[in-house]
Order: C-alpha cells, then structure tokens, then sequence
C-alpha cells in the first residue's frame, strides 16, 4: 500500500505546488488536499475537499480515509493577506484542530510536515547573524502575525513531546523568493524604485520557491523528526538583492517608516506591513546546516533565487501573465471518478 | 523502525532508486541518532524526490563581496588606505610581538579599550591586517548596528555585533581572527584621570567562547589610546536624552569641527603570549570559577604589561 497523504491548504500557492510534486510520485496512492476555496493549479488525482478554514471537520476526514501523512502549508505568514482575525483562525485554531485530529486515539497518522518560516525568530540588531534551531528570538513578537506563529510552533512542540510515534518535522523557512509566488519582498522587488531604508543595508537569506516544495516532500519522504531551519546558502546585503534586480532603491526615513509607505499602500503598488520594515532594517539569518546534515541539497543559493526571479520578470515583461487555472467542479470530478476515464495508462498524457 | 528504509517498490523510477540509495548510505553513517527510538506500523518507503542538484555547488550568481558577517574587503582595502597615514604618521603605531599572532586559524584577541572614541580597534585591525594580511573582525555592541549609516560602514569595514554565536562562528567555523574588548563601554567611558587602570572583564563570556572554539586568547596591551581621546567628564542626562551608552566632555572638543580627530599620542602596542585551554572544545558549558579565574588572569597580565610600559614610557606623544 502506498502512501496517503492529507496536504492543507490546497488552494494556496503551496499547497497546490505540494500536491503536484506527490501526483508525480508513483509510491503515493491517495492525495487528499483541504481548504477554503479551489486549487488553482491543475491537478491529476488529488481529491479536493472543501473545508471551512480551521478544520473542524479534520477528524473526519482522516479518520474515514486513514491517512498516514499530512503535510500542513496553510500558516498565513504574510499578514498582508486577510484581517488579523481570519489569520488567528487559519494559524492557531486551524493548526490546533489538525493536530488534535492527528493524534485522536486511533489515529492513523505517522509523518506529519509543518511549513513554519523563519518569521519566528523575530528581526533585531542584538540578534546572532545566524538563528539556530534551538535559539529563542530575542526582540519580543510586536505584530500579529508573528504572535499567531509562534502560538502555532508552541502547539507544534505539545504535539512533538505528546507524540512520540509520530514524526513530526517543523520546517522554518526564510523569505521565499521565485518565479511565482508573490510576496511583499517580491511585490516591493517588481517596482521601478524598491524602497529601502535609508541608512540601513540589511542580511536577506532567501530559498527558492522550488526549494521549499522539495523541502517538504524531502522531510515527509525520510520522516524527519524536529526542527529545522531551511534557507538557501549565502547573506547577501539588501543593495546586492537590487543590484541583481537591477532596479534603484529609495531610501525611506528610519523613523516613521509606516506613514512614509502609506502613500505605496493606497495605491496599491507595496504594502510594507511592520515585520517586513523590521526586516529591512535588521535583516536575518539562519543556521542552515542541520536540514543539510539531513541530507537535503538546495538547487539554489540566495544569488541564484534572486537571479531566477529576475530572469521571470523579464520574461513576465515580455510574453505577460500566464493565464492561471480554473477548477470547474464538474470537469474534475469527471476525470477523477467517471469509469470512462482510462485510469493507470502506461503512456499517460500528464499534460492533457 | 529505526534502520535505513528499504529499496523502494518497483513502481518508482531510477531516480527514486538512486535517492533511497543515497539516503540509505547516509542512514548508515549517521546512525539512527537523528531519529531517536520510534515505533512505526506503516513501511517506509521514500518518495520520489523533485531532482536534485548534483554533487557540485548551486550556481552562485554574486555581484558583491559582501561576507555573511557584512564585511566587504573591497570597503576594507578603502579604509586600510584612508587609514594608513593615521596610522603610520599620527599614531605613530609600533607593534611588539606581533609574530605571537598565528598566521592562520582561529584566535580571539583580548586588548584594553580606552578613549571617548576608541582608536585602539581601528589602529588594531589595521596594524594587523597590513602587517600579517589577514583579516581581523571587531566584535562590539549592538549599539553599532542600530546607528543608520554607520552601522552599515562598520559592519562593511570588519565590525560584527558580538553575540556569543557570532564570535563561535568566525571562530571555529571561520577560523578567523576576532577582537574583542571585555571592557566594552565600561572601559571607554571612564574619565582621564582613571586612564590605564582596566575595569571589569565583563563576565568572562570572552574566555567561554574560546574554550568551546577551542582557540587561544591572545592578549594585547595599548598604549596611547587613552590619551588620543581623554574623557574630562560625562554628562549622563544628555546620553539619556540621546539614547547613547555614554555622552562625554572630551579634551578634543577644544578644536571645535576637529573634535572627532584623535590627539596625535604614540601608539605601542605589545601581544603577550598566547593562553590556551586544555578543555575540550564544543562543549555546552564550562565551570564557571575557572572561567572567572582565567578572565581575571588574563586581565591581571594587560593590567601588568600596561604598567611596564607605562613605566618604559618617557613622553606621551613621542613615546
């Protein structure tokens, strides 16, 4: 019997990335991907299931389709997203409830992955140059987000302690820069002029978006057990990230950095929420070596990152937007259960 | 289970085969230590793997040299040169025993620190890095990093914040020099007429993290960097206000738009003999009265190698 795997957050950038990369593995019988609205990548055999956003229906599901892996992507680390209240639900509540599903008596759950970020260990100038696993952050969190996260990772640690047959990897991952996903650090890399903050020259450690899905199917695939920072090799200044992009920098004051962005906000053009300034200013970064001891290699160091995201801004400037997927209901659900579709073809068209 | 997964099923590809493999001979050299003591019902067997890089390093496309502790030796070599004339015709600065500093490997250097604005870091550094051509990180307060600006040209030009990790790193992953003032603030702030007379050694945090790097210490004493910036006294409601660590009333302020231009006094500098540990290195803890006790040591030894020369000393600017 092959592996079944829950993965939550279908719907979002990595939980549709995530549920590709297993439809591509063969020893992977059952994809089951959760979540608030469609997958809006194209999907062979996952079954989506739509779920409300902190899974109290979570229970169910496993224990009706014993699944034996889970792979949790939906924490919301970019607070620019949704309301600070919708985030509590889908971090805290929604990550209590999956846990609690997992470790139900009965439970059929062995591996479980969760996508944390390096968010946790804060932003500050007393800070080491490199986070360790084991090290506290030493600014105390400010904004909701972080608060919500490290809510999240104490939860993560119950489970850990609580739990021991089930191996439970908590992945923190630095900013996450790529062809694809967009974030506020991606969003602020696309104008013409990225802010920056005037006198300050921040460490950025970023990882591939390719990385961070390789990274979770790599800790599921050999059960990693703990805790493990995973960023790409190489601090480069935030003036080498531009240099690269080859864009200019504004300078923004150092104090009263919010209403300066106010006017970039209202347009719609950046929103720099206040972890992201903090970012800017002090920058981050982390001990990666141990996610390495593992045995994991990166395909890209932080130069590389930033060199593939430019090359996909050329080519966005160029050819424009690729047109993005669209889940209709009846289509899939066609090709995943009518008997008409000849299923397990040695010659399968995976790109039909 | 606790051993290396089996090969995978004949369903999956040659890659799949080629990562079990791979992971299984890690398992092997690792041992199960990673997983610790686990109970498992369902079979493990790995999952295909996105390919992976080969064994050869990710292409690294950098622009700068800018290292992962904010140093740049292009900035360097800008400061080296903008400092040298300083260094060589206002200080004057003359080394004694400066074939006691290895010329590869790690070692934390230990010196007294002393002036409103210390020129012992710079003439340090410098002295070094010019005499030996090898680099030399400063570790000092954090107090830098939070200044725009300035933070940014230290950090470019060797200063790192000293955080125990920080110093580990360059230490023995890095194997590079650092140099540390275990006075900190509390040696530059005191006021002239408490010159050459060294405060406490901090908490020995110095004297913990070369033992767990397992790198000498390698005491310097100086000479004349209390009197290039003499301290008349502080005004502690003006540091308050400006949130600085200390605010002092400096004999060079008496040149107006000069006042950050040291007083030309001659610089001696004298390394004393390398101290090594004979603890294991690594460790996560070391006693502490033998931490206290190798601190005060190392204090008492710049303490007495200052007075030697002090009393060696004829004139303050001509040495």
């Amino acid at each position: 019997m092959g592996r079944r795997i829950l993965i939550t957050g279908l719907g979002t950038f990595w939980g549709g990335r995530l549920a590709q990369a297993m439809e591509a593995d063969p020893s992977v019988e059952v994809i089951i991907g959760l979540d608030t609205h469609e997958p809006r990548v194209k999907l062979e055999r996952t079954e989506y299931v739509r779920s409300d956003e902190n899974y109290s229906i979570l229970s169910r599901i496993v224990r009706a389709t014993g699944v034996d892996t889970i792979a949790h992507t939906f924490l919301v680390v970019d607070s620019t997203q949704m309301s600070s209240r919708s985030m509590h639900e889908i971090n805290v509540i929604g990550t209590m409830n999956l846990l609690a599903a997992a470790s139900a008596p009965g439970s059929t759950v062995r591996t479980i992955a969760v996508k944390s970020t390096a968010l946790v260990y804060g932003s500050s100038p007393n800070d080491p140059y490199w986070f360790r696993e084991t090290d506290k952050r030493i600014a105390p969190a400010r904004t909701r987000v972080e608060k919500s996260l490290l809510e999240v990772e104490s939860y993560v640690r119950d489970f850990q302690r609580d739990n021991d047959t089930v191996n439970l990897s908590l992945l923190r991952f630095s900013n996450v820069l790529g062809p694809d996903l967009s974030t506020p650090l991606s969003r602020a890399l696309r104008l013409p002029l990225v802010p920056k903050v005037a006198g300050f020259d921040p460490r950025f450690q970023l990882v591939h978006e390719r990385d961070v899905v390789r990274a979770i199917t790599f800790a599921l695939a050999n059960e990693l057990n703990g805790t493990y920072n995973v960023a790409a090799d190489g601090q480069l200044p935030w003036s080498e990230i531009l240099a690269l992009a080859g864009k200019r920098s504004i300078p923004m004051p150092p104090v009263g950095i919010t209403a300066a962005t106010s006017p970039l906000r209202r347009l719609g053009l950046v929103d720099l929420p206040p972890e992201i300034i903090t970012l800017l200013t002090y920058g981050r970064g982390v001990d990666n070596r141990a996610f390495k001891a593992a045995g994991f290699d990166y395909s890209y160091t932080t130069a590389g990152a930033v060199e593939a995201f430019v090359q996909s801004l050329r080519l966005r400037r160029t050819v424009g937007k690729r047109a993005e997927y669209r889940y209709e209901d009846d289509v899939e659900s066609f090709f995943r259960h009518s008997p008409a579709v000849l299923r397990n073809r040695p010659d399968a068209d995976t790109d039909a | 289970m606790t051993g290396p997964p089996g090969e995978p099923e004949g369903g999956a590809g040659a890659s799949g085969r080629l990562d079990a493999r791979r992971y299984a001979s890690r398992m092997a050299e690792e041992g199960t230590e990673r997983r610790g003591p686990r109970t498992k019902t369902a079979a493990i067997v790995p999952l295909r793997l996105p390919p992976v890089a080969d064994a050869e390093p990710a292409h690294d496309p950098r622009l700068g040299d800018v290292d992962a502790f904010g140093r740049s030796e292009r900035v360097r070599a800008l400061v080296r040169k903008a400092y040298d004339p300083l260094y060589r015709h206002w200080f004057r600065a003359e080394w004694d025993g400066l074939d006691k500093i290895p010329r590869s490997g790690g070692a934390l250097l230990v010196a007294n620190h002393a002036g409103a604005i210390p020129s012992d870091a710079p003439v340090i550094m410098h002295g070094i890095e010019s005499e030996l051509g090898r680099p030399v990180y400063g570790l000092a307060d954090q107090f830098f990093k939070k200044t725009p600006v300035v933070g940014t040209l230290w950090a470019r030009a060797g200063g790192v914040v000293a955080h125990p990790d920080n110093a580990y790193r360059l230490l023995r992953d890095e194997r590079q020099l650092a140099l540390v003032f275990p006075e900190g603030t509390k040696g530059t702030s005191k006021t002239f007429n408490e010159r050459y007379r060294l405060r406490r050694f901090g908490r020995g945090g110095f004297v913990e993290i070369a033992m767990r790097a397992g790198v000498p210490i390698i005491p310097i004493a100086v000479v004349g960097s209390e009197e290039a910036m003499p301290t008349l006294f502080k005004l502690p409601s003006v540091a308050r206000i400006a949130g600085l660590p200390y605010f002092p009333v400096t004999a060079n302020m008496a040149l107006g738009p000069l006042a950050a231009l040291p007083f030309p006094a001659k610089f001696r500098l004298k390394v004393l003999d390398p101290i090594t540990f004979d603890v294991p290195p690594g460790g996560e803890r070391y006693s502490r009265s033998r931490i206290m006790d190798e601190s005060e040591n190392i204090r008492q030894q710049i303490q007495e190698a200052l007075y030697d020369m002090l009393r060696r000393r004829s004139s303050v600017w001509f040495g």
